[in-house]
């Protein structure tokens, strides 16, 4: 176990060293303009070629890939200047560093998107599992019933149908033709902290939530589904019944215990496709969240919060599938850590 | 009074193909502390017919009658049955490793059954007893074995849990689907040896489904005879072995390495069984057999053979065994007639 512990730690510094290194090349290997066109973005549009540079100097901007690389890792040479702009420590003293457009601290940029994505994050996919399950179970206990017939329609509906579609069309639904009519239950976007305003929390992140889970839950009804009906078809299921079990138990407590283990495994691959999918549901309902944030910075080539919010992302898809992957050995008394 | 008694059970599946009829009129019936051994080829209906009777089979159209104890299984409500499951009837299937859960401990499922019929048992006393039972047929150091899964278990090992399980709440009936076709053969015969022991300790009754009459004639009292669906003959065990009467039976019989006239070669029955869908006019064997006569294009009812009612035969052939060679000679006499005129032709 704690050999297992010590390689995935390993293995996720990997991902992080390759992830990192490659956001770095994109910028300064292959796209030359990448550090003009910050340059010259901060500068303004009447700057001279001198001033771009001077700006240039004062970012690092002008140092080689492998360089830039080393700020990114150790932080900038110099010593700390109270008046002047704040120095990058380096990612290996926690320092995430500065935005080029803004001078804003990443660290502080991300300590504020973070609950955000993470709210986002958790609650669809506790939605999703929940009606992917629920739904998944019902269809399973009573296969080709209308309740499965109507189940498998919707899965297949929302399966169809894209993220920004789906949130779009939310919105005009629930929020701008409910507000017409005056009635408000749904705020247009933005987001409210959890701790401020639980009530309005959640009232701001319902859509979002079930924008995001709607398109993968429809894949877990599916999923739970097959894997159930599998399950009830299993010979200890047999044994379950001729126990004389209540029905009940045999579903939940000997079904749903076994059928459990391939979902948990999908749900380890589907967290990093929910990332993407936040991308796109905080464009959608202005959240400003870490996929917000790197949209942003994107369109402005701002490096260290493109290059920040990169980092957490990967450290957060690295350490889920670690909990991942000890849940699931304790899911499966079969499988062994290693 | 029987302790169970199967009346005219039929049993049929819808299929894409066609109604599919697995059991066709079976009756049996099954006395306090006895052994019935219920044999025959595989697909025959012996897993449909018993576990039919448990209400273990979905979506089959079913009729008949199952008196347990007096009152018909079949008529009850999953509710009812519920009680009946495991308390008074247990069950052990054919393949160990597939029965039991493979992601409990076997002491949980044992005391999952102890507790499912006696919710005042505490958790402790349900362990303590799980353990005892582990010891009764035989795991060493049961004490540690009880927190094993399934699959740190060897096959034979399963095979006694299973059984610990059945035999748990003492029931009066164990219905034992080919326990011992997945394991080798030592430990088939310690595995038989233990439910024999648990029986003579605890009066209880066995219906034994096997396709080898090997075990059957280890363990069984009375005997039935399946083939397609049906009783091809029934007896006690001495009856089958030496005085049966069915062609099917002997075919068996045949094909069991020590019975047939020389050692060395067996003599499987040749030829399949007949799809259930699609069953021919008259007797079921009637494409194997080598007795076939005229009179075998209609199907033969279940006659008594003998006048004391305890054996009987679904066959034509005369009870007497020297018009019966006739019979034979005459009909092998014919299918040699066949084939000359078939080579004839060619
Ligand atoms: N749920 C079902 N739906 C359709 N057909 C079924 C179903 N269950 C069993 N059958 C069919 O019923 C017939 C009898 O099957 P059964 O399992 O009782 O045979 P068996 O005598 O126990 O054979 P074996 O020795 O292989 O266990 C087979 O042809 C089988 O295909
Ligand atoms: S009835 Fe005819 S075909 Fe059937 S077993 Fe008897 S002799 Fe053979
Ligand atoms: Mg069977």
């Amino acid at each position: 176990m704690v050999r297992f512990l010590i390689r995935r730690v390993l293995l996720g510094i990997f991902v992080l060293w390759v992830v990192s290194m490659a956001v770095f090349y994109l910028f300064f290997g292959l796209n030359k303009s990448g550090p003009n066109a910050v340059a010259s973005r901060i500068c303004g549009k009447q700057c001279t070629t001198q001033q771009i540079n001077a700006v240039k100097t004062r970012l690092h901007l002008n140092a080689p890939l492998p360089k830039q690389y080393w700020y990114f890792l150790f932080g900038y040479p110099g010593k700390d200047d109270p008046n002047g702009l704040p120095r990058n420590h380096g990612i290996l003293h926690g320092d995430l560093g500065y935005s080029y457009v803004n001078q804003q601290s990443v660290n502080t940029t991300i300590k504020q998107s973070f609950p955000i994505t993470l709210s986002l994050a958790v609650g669809s996919a506790v939605l999703w599992l929940a009606m992917g399950l629920a739904s998944g179970i019902l269809s399973a206990i009573r296969p080709r019933s209308l309740l499965d017939r109507t189940f498998t329609f919707l899965a297949l509906f929302f399966y169809s149908m894209p993220t920004f579609v789906l949130g779009v069309l939310l919105l005009l639904l629930l929020f701008y033709q409910l507000t017409v009519h005056g009635v408000s239950w749904f705020p247009a976007g933005g987001y409210v902290n959890l701790t401020d305003n639980p009530a309005e929390w959640a009232r701001h992140m319902l859509l979002p939530w079930f924008t995001l889970a709607a398109v993968t839950s429809a894949a877990y009804t599916r999923l739970t589904r097959g894997s159930m009906l599998d399950v009830l078809g299993e010979d200890y299921i047999r044994t379950a019944r001729a126990k004389g079990l209540t029905e009940r138990r045999v579903v939940f407590r000997h079904g749903l215990r076994a059928a459990l283990t391939p979902i948990v495994t999908q749900f380890g691959i589907d967290l990093g496709t929910l990332l993407g999918g936040a991308i796109i549901t905080e464009q959608v309902f202005n959240l400003p969240g870490l996929g917000f944030q790197a949209v942003r910075a994107i369109t402005s080539n701002d490096l260290p919060i493109i290059i920040g919010v990169v980092v957490i992302a990967t450290t957060a898809i690295v350490l889920a599938n670690l909990v991942i992957d000890i849940l699931y050995a304790v899911l499966d008394p079969r499988v062994r850590l290693h | 009074m029987a302790l169970l008694e199967v009346n005219d059970l039929q049993v049929s599946f819808s299929t894409p193909d066609g109604v599919l009829k697995a059991v066709r009129g079976l009756s049996f019936s099954v006395d306090e502390g006895k052994t019935l051994g219920i044999v025959g080829e595989s697909g025959s209906g012996k897993s449909v017919a018993t576990q039919t009777i448990m209400g273990l089979t979905q979506g089959a159209r079913i009729s008949g009658e199952a008196l347990f104890e007096g009152h018909d299984l079949l008529q009850m409500s999953t509710h009812q049955l519920q009680h009946i499951r495991g308390a008074q009837v247990g069950m052990i299937f054919q393949d160990p490793l597939s029965s039991l859960h493979p992601y409990y401990r076997v002491g949980w499922q044992l005391i999952e059954m102890i507790r499912a019929h006696d919710k005042s048992v505490g958790k402790h006393k349900a362990r303590d007893r799980a353990v005892e039972l582990l010891r009764l047929v035989g795991i060493p150091q049961p004490d540690r074995r009880v927190d094993d899964f399934p699959h740190q278990f060897s096959g034979g090992m399963r095979q006694r849990a299973m059984i610990a399980m059945a035999m748990a709440l003492n029931p009066k009936l164990v219905i034992a689907d080919e326990p011992t076709t997945a394991l080798d053969v030592t430990v088939q015969a310690q595995v038989l040896a233990v439910m024999k022991r648990l029986q003579e300790e605890f009066g209880t009754a066995i219906i034994m489904i096997t396709h080898d009459l090997g075990v059957i004639a280890d363990v069984a009292d009375d005997v039935v005879v399946m083939y397609a669906g049906k009783a091809m003959e029934t007896g006690d065990r001495s009856t089958i072995f030496y005085r049966h009467h069915n062609p099917y039976t002997e075919g068996l019989l045949l094909s069991l390495p020590a019975y047939g006239d020389d050692r060395e070669r067996l003599h499987p029955i040749s030829g399949q069984p007949p799809s259930l869908i699609t069953l021919p006019a008259g007797c079921p064997f009637r494409p194997r057999c080598p007795y076939a006569f005229d009179k075998c294009v209609e199907e033969p009812p279940l006659f008594d053979i003998g006048r004391a009612g305890d054996h009987q035969s679904a066959c034509w052939l005369p009870t007497d065994m020297r018009k019966r060679e006739k019979v034979r000679r005459d009909t092998l006499g014919k299918a040699a007639e066949v084939v000359a005129v078939d080579t004839s032709e060619v």
